[in-house]
């Protein structure tokens, strides 16, 4: 060790309490924390518009409940099978992580497909941005904004774990990427747990 | 890496949140008041979100900068709920107050 490095450590400890042992996850923890204002905000803004409303329909009788219950139990187990595809890519398991990243994409398409199949049929009974006849035009608007801007992460992160499985799939995965996959996990799981508050506060309550 | 610590029980999360996500979906049909209820879902829905974040997100294994930076959006997010709350009360005021007369444009 030369005398400027050995006099480098000396000075600056190696670790201190604010150094992440990830610059990568921490910058995605960083995103998630802005990220979950903007949802937060769309979230106060629904409950005051809905407060301020007189004719606020009940949202478990306009939403179908049962559909987006299933919904919720789809990306619950997408969670379940990304922290199995992260366990298998940290023992150097190929093949568990091919098959449960594969299961993972998945569980979020199959979710979207739901979401459009939802959005449909409430369109198609007159649920709009700016119709509702259920009541409150505002209803609608709020619905479709804080779903669409969900169902938007949903596609970001199944284009963003699709990325990855392509990788998997041509062995260019190695246990060296475990850190690469945890920080996507993290994204992933970020999108259930919106969607679990989602849930929620826009449909159940 | 988070590799370090002892892998937690996923598949047992994952029967506690599809319990919860069951118990949410039959609390709207209980015959109580719409306010309990609404405390029950709010506690359930929390309850979740705090499972996915500290097993799923393994921040009960992170350091506690990560937790930090975790817990800042809930405390803005109140912080935001209670500057609402002046326009929220004057706006039910309005809902449930006398009749005013319409504005007339000149």
């Amino acid at each position: 060790m030369s005398q400027v490095a050995a006099l480098h450590t000396a000075v600056e400890p190696a670790e201190s309490p604010l150094t992440p042992e990830s610059w990568g996850k921490l910058g995605m923890w960083i995103f998630l924390a802005g990220d979950a204002m903007s949802f937060g905000a769309l979230l106060a803004g629904y409950g005051a518009l809905r407060y301020g409303s007189a004719d606020w329909p009940l949202p478990s009788k306009v939403l179908g409940v049962g559909l987006t219950a299933f919904m919720t139990f789809l990306l619950i187990c997408s969670s379940v099978t990304m922290v199995l595809a992260l366990a298998a890519i940290q023992r150097g398991d190929q093949r568990g992580l091919r098959k449960f990243l594969s299961l993972t994409v998945l569980g979020g398409v199959m979710f979207l497909g739901m979401q459009a199949y939802e959005w449909t049929h409430l369109i198609h009974d007159g649920l709009t941005l700016t119709g509702n006849p259920f009541g409150a035009v505002l209803f609608g608007t709020t619905f479709f904004i804080i779903t669409g801007f969900h169902g938007a992460h949903v596609t970001g992160g199944v284009i963003y774990l699709s990325c990855y499985l392509i990788q998997a799939l041509r062995g260019r995965l190695g246990q060296g990427s475990a850190n690469a996959i945890e920080i996507a996990a993290l994204y992933w799981h970020f999108v259930d747990l919106v969607w679990i508050l989602v849930f929620t506060f826009v449909y159940l309550l | 890496m988070t590799s370090a610590h002892k892998q937690p029980n996923y598949i047992g999360v994952f029967w506690w949140l599809l319990a919860l996500t069951i118990l949410e979906v039959g609390a709207i049909f209980l015959p109580i008041a719409r306010f309990l209820i609404a405390i029950l879902l709010v506690g359930m829905a929390l309850s979740k979100a705090a499972l996915v974040a500290m097993y799923f997100m393994h921040l009960k294994f992170e350091r506690r900068t990560l937790g930090l930076i975790a817990i800042t959006p809930l405390v803005l997010c109140l912080l935001l709920v209670f500057a609402l709350l002046p326009d929220l009360s004057a706006t039910a005021h309005r809902s449930t107050g006398p009749a005013q007369a319409p504005a007339t444009s000149h």
